[in-house]
Formats: structure tokens, C-alpha cells, sequence
């Protein structure tokens, strides 16, 4: 009994916390997005579906959002995979940490900072002019989309990097040698051995990267000059400048609901690819 | 397959490294080098407007990180071996801090939290003395709340791989030898669990400190760092960005490596460090 006092007290705090600053909110944007357009910008009460009958009107930024963040979260698999199978497997335990904090280090630092960088590399006076003065003509490169991705793919690298690390990490190095032993070429062993013991990190890396490519708003804001624009920024805009919040409320409601369904889709694979759910090193 | 690795690599940390160089540019212009020189920091440094948005920035993520720490502790503690359906509630709400992205979490905080103040200030403005009663609003406060939300489900996180990596023998042995569960806790618990909060603690300070989507929503007209940043950065990029972004970068990269090192040093053959 007293443990369970003692329990109490020990949760209430968060659980306020939590009550008040995540489950209150969400419900709000759910009631809100049932809502009304008020004359002045704002919400009226009201018991509708037609703010999700006219999410049409920002189909673009849905549909470029659900084109290049697939194509974001794939770059970021072509490109994390290999790093990951040289972490796992070929670098010995003295550098491995050196190498993986090195990985986990950008992923927190600004990512506003990051961007900016690419701003700053990728804007007139830095590639292009780099790239007129060799010869090669001046490219415009900033506000484009591809712009946009190489920002993605340098901002979510090290989050597709690290579950499929940690799959690769625990592979029984002696199905290895077992594949060789059997006169596999290295190259069918990888297909037939680790590639299909990596796919859990490989599930978890891509679910990971495009849930939270789904709710970017920086990236995008910075690198694609408002040419190349995500839900994210369609939310900022309705938000901050058209002040339609029930209109908003519908959208961020889809943006979860389509992160919901991307969620249990990953659950569902993972079950059948039987990996367990392998806890990933963020920190 | 390590040139690729070192491709990587420089791919992750030339953008920053160039960030740095020029922000000791002389000259104004981005593609050219034009001789050493520190004024842009000075400029930075001297600037009020930089100044306020830095102090904003520290008050929040040291207000933030310190409640995160400490009621994330707590939860963490309690939630320790327990099942059933307090757990599974806790579970769910501790991914949804994590997962729901940053924008959404902004715009549901800015939507609930006016809407209840819109309720609330009336009340007050009756109660309090005529004109002068205190009225809620999008600020600080407002601001630190956020943050530490997601820094709190941060804290239990991590302190959960930390509680279940530990070795519950020594718990045991500790009861055994007739300690109170006060004196075990003092004693055995948190020197155990210490570095996974300093860990969090410093996480959680970096995430408020680089965090500029939520307070772009919820801060109101007060503004951070990132927020001055970014509207400075609409207005064209100059060598001062650079010279504030490498610091920024630079405090940061002090506070991580420090997490890590924490984290990774003693008890970490237990258990694998959750996220």
C-alpha cells in the first residue's frame, strides 16, 4: 500500500505534465479541427467535416511531401547502409565508439545551423560561383529540390545510420564464416546472410527518417525558397499567417493520421520479418 | 570501403567545418576567403539584439532541462518494474512525446494554450485588483513547458535502460543489510543512476537550445536564439550567422560529446541506452 503511495507521488508531476502539455493539446487540435473558419482569422465552434473535405486545396504540399520524403528516406538507406556495414563489420572495437559518436554527434546539434550551412554552400556565392569560376557554367542549386533532398539527407543521415548498425552489430559473425566455409563469394553471402538479417534495422531506419520527414518544416522553408514546400510549411502558413486554425487543426490531424498508419504499417513488417524490435542508440 | 566511410564522414562535417572557417572571414563575401579576423563575433557578441535572444535561449533550456530532470527522474523511478495498465498509459504517452513531430506539438500547444487562457484571464482580471490583475500569455513560461515535456520523456528514456541494465542484486543485498529503502536509494540507487540523469540533463538542454519549431509557435513575441537566427537568415545570409552558428555548434558539440562520454563510461555493459 505504501509502495503504491509512494508510486503515486513519484508519477504525479509527469503525469500532470504530460496531461496538461501533450494529451490536453491533441484534443484540442481535434475538436479545433472539426471547427470553423471565424470572419477574423481564429476558430468558431462548430461539429463539421468540412475543413477534411477541403484538404484538396493544400494537395501540393501533401503531395510533395509524400513524393520526397520516400525519395529522402531512400537516398538516406543508399547512402547510411554502407556506413553502417563498415561500423558493424569492419572497424575494430577501439574506433568503433570514436566513429559512432561522430555519427550520433550532428543529429543533435541545430539543425537550423545545419541548413543554413547548405544555404551557405549551396547559394550563389559558394558552389556556384565556385563551379562558374572552374568552367563548368553557374548552376542554380538553392530553392530547388534538389536542394531540399541533399538538406534531408545530411540532416537525417545519422538516424538511418544507427538502427541498421545495431542490426548489423548483433549478426552472428559465425553464419559468416559458415557462408564462407560453404564456397559463398562474399558477395552472396551479404545477399543471402546479412542483407536479410539487417532488414529490421533497415525497417526501423526508414520508418524512423520518413515519420519525421513527414512533419519537417526547416529543411524545406530554408533549402527550397518556398518553391519546394511541405505539409510543415503549409501548417506555418495557415497557422502564423492565414490564421485559419480550423483548417490547420484538419491538416496537422492528417499529417499524424498518415504517420499512424506508417507506424502500424512498420509494426506489421516487423513481425513478419520476426526481428525483434531492436532498441535504437539515439543517445 | 573506408574512403566511403571517410566520404561520409566529410560529408556530415564539411558543411559545418566551412560554417566555422568563414566565420572568421574578413571579408563579407561567401566565396572567397579575404584574410583572418574575429570582428564578426565581436559584432555578434556586442549585439543587443543577439544577447537578449541568447539569454532567452539559456534561461529556457536551463528551466526546461532542470524540470525535465527532475520529474522525469521521479517517473522514471516509479514506473521501474511496474506492469499493467498505469505502464502501458505511460508507454504510449512517453512515444507519443516522441514521435508526434515538433510542428504538431507546437501548433497544439499554441491552439490549447490560448484557448485556455482566453478562458482563464477573464477570471483573473475580476479576482485581481481593477487593471492591474496578472494575465496569462504566450512567453517564457509557456515556452519552458513545452520544452520540457519532450526533454522529460527524453530523461525517462533514457533512465529506463539505466534502471533495467542495473544490477538488482545489489538492491537486494542492500535490503538485506537491514538499509531502509531511503538510505538504499541514497546510497545504492542514485550513485548508479547518476550519470544517466547528468546524461539527460545535458540532452535535454541541447534539444531546448536548438529547438526552434516548437518555440516558433509557443514563445510568443519573446525570441530565442534559433528564432533570430532564422528570421536573420530571410533577410540574407552574412558572416555574423556564421560567426553565431559556430557557436552555437560549438556549445553543443561540447554539451554531446560530454553526454556520451557520461553515458558510455561505467555501467554500460548492462544494458543498451533506449530511444
Amino acid at each position: 500500500m505504501q509502495r503504491r503511495l509512494v508510486s503515486g507521488l513519484l508519477l504525479a508531476p509527469a503525469g500532470v505534465w504530460f496531461a496538461v502539455m501533450l494529451v490536453l493539446p491533441l484534443c484540442f487540435v481535434l475538436v479545433f479541427s472539426l471547427g470553423e473558419r471565424g470572419a477574423a482569422g481564429g476558430y468558431v465552434p462548430a461539429f463539421t467535416l468540412e475543413q477534411y473535405a477541403n484538404l484538396p486545396a493544400r494537395g501540393q504540399a501533401f503531395l510533395n511531401t509524400l513524393i520526397l520524403a520516400p525519395m529522402g528516406t531512400l537516398l538516406a538507406l543508399v547512402i547510411a547502409y554502407p556506413l553502417a556495414y563498415f561500423l558493424a563489420l569492419e572497424v575494430g572495437p577501439k574506433w568503433r565508439t570514436t566513429l559512432l559518436i561522430l555519427v550520433i554527434v550532428p543529429f543533435w546539434t541545430s539543425i537550423l545551423i545545419r541548413s543554413y550551412a547548405w544555404i551557405f554552400i549551396l547559394g550563389g556565392q559558394g558552389l556556384p560561383a565556385l563551379l562558374e569560376w572552374m568552367g563548368f557554367g553557374a548552376p542554380r542549386l538553392i530553392n530547388t529540390r534538389f536542394a531540399v533532398l541533399t538538406g534531408i539527407v545530411y540532416g537525417y543521415l545519422p538516424l538511418m545510420v544507427l538502427p541498421i548498425y545495431v542490426s548489423l552489430e548483433r549478426l552472428d559473425k559465425r553464419l559468416l564464416e559458415a557462408s564462407a566455409d560453404l564456397g559463398a563469394p562474399p558477395f552472396r553471402s551479404f545477399l543471402q546472410v546479412v542483407l536479410p538479417l539487417s532488414l529490421p534495422g533497415v525497417a526501423t531506419g526508414c520508418m524512423l527518417v520518413f515519420i519525421l520527414l513527414m512533419g519537417e518544416f526547416l529543411i524545406p522553408a530554408m533549402l527550397g525558397g518556398g518553391k519546394v514546400f511541405f505539409i510543415g510549411n503549409a501548417l506555418v502558413d495557415l497557422f502564423l499567417q492565414s490564421r485559419n486554425w480550423a483548417f490547420g487543426a484538419a491538416v496537422a490531424v492528417t499529417l499524424v493520421a498518415i504517420m499512424l498508419v506508417t507506424v502500424t504499417f512498420y509494426l506489421v513488417l516487423m513481425r513478419r520479418l520476426g526481428g525483434t524490435r531492436g532498441n535504437v542508440e539515439l543517445i | 570501403m573506408r574512403l566511403y566511410a571517410l566520404a561520409v564522414f566529410a560529408f556530415l562535417y564539411l558543411p559545418i567545418a566551412i560554417i566555422a572557417l568563414f566565420s572568421f572571414n574578413a571579408g563579407r563575401h561567401a566565396s572567397q576567403f579575404s584574410g583572418f579576423s574575429t570582428q564578426w563575433y565581436g559584432k555578434a557578441l556586442s549585439n543587443p539584439f543577439v544577447m537578449e535572444a541568447l539569454w532567452n535561449s539559456l534561461i529556457v533550456a536551463f528551466a526546461s532541462a532542470l524540470i525535465a530532470s527532475v520529474f522525469g527522474t521521479m517517473a522514471a523511478l516509479a514506473l521501474q518494474g511496474m506492469r499493467g495498465r498505469v505502464r502501458a498509459i505511460a508507454d504510449a504517452l512517453i512515444y507519443i512525446a516522441v514521435m508526434v513531430p515538433g510542428i504538431v506539438i507546437g501548433i497544439a500547444t499554441l491552439i490549447a494554450l490560448v484557448t485556455v487562457f482566453g478562458w482563464i484571464n477573464p477570471l483573473l482580471a475580476l479576482l485581481g485588483p481593477e487593471g492591474g490583475a496578472p494575465q496569462l500569455g504566450m512567453g517564457h513560461g509557456t515556452l519552458i513547458a513545452a520544452h520540457a515535456l519532450f526533454s522529460m520523456a527524453l530523461v525517462i528514456l533514457i533512465l529506463r535502460a539505466r534502471l533495467e541494465g542495473m544490477d538488482r542484486t545489489l538492491i537486494e543485498a542492500s535490503a538485506d543489510l537491514y538499509a531502509s529503502p531511503a538510505a538504499t536509494f541514497r546510497q545504492v540507487t542514485l550513485p548508479m543512476i547518476f550519470p544517466g540523469i547528468l546524461a539527460g540533463f545535458l540532452l535535454s538542454f541541447t534539444f531546448s537550445f536548438d529547438d526552434f519549431i516548437i518555440a516558433f509557435f509557443v514563445a510568443g513575441s519573446e525570441t530565442t536564439l534559433p528564432i533570430y537566427v532564422f528570421s536573420s537568415i530571410r533577410r540574407g545570409v552574412t558572416p555574423e550567422i556564421n560567426a553565431i552558428g559556430t557557436m552555437v555548434l560549438a556549445a553543443s558539440l561540447v554539451l554531446l560529446v560530454a553526454a556520451q562520454l557520461i553515458l558510455r563510461r561505467g555501467t554500460r555493459s548492462g544494458g543498451r541506452d533506449a530511444a
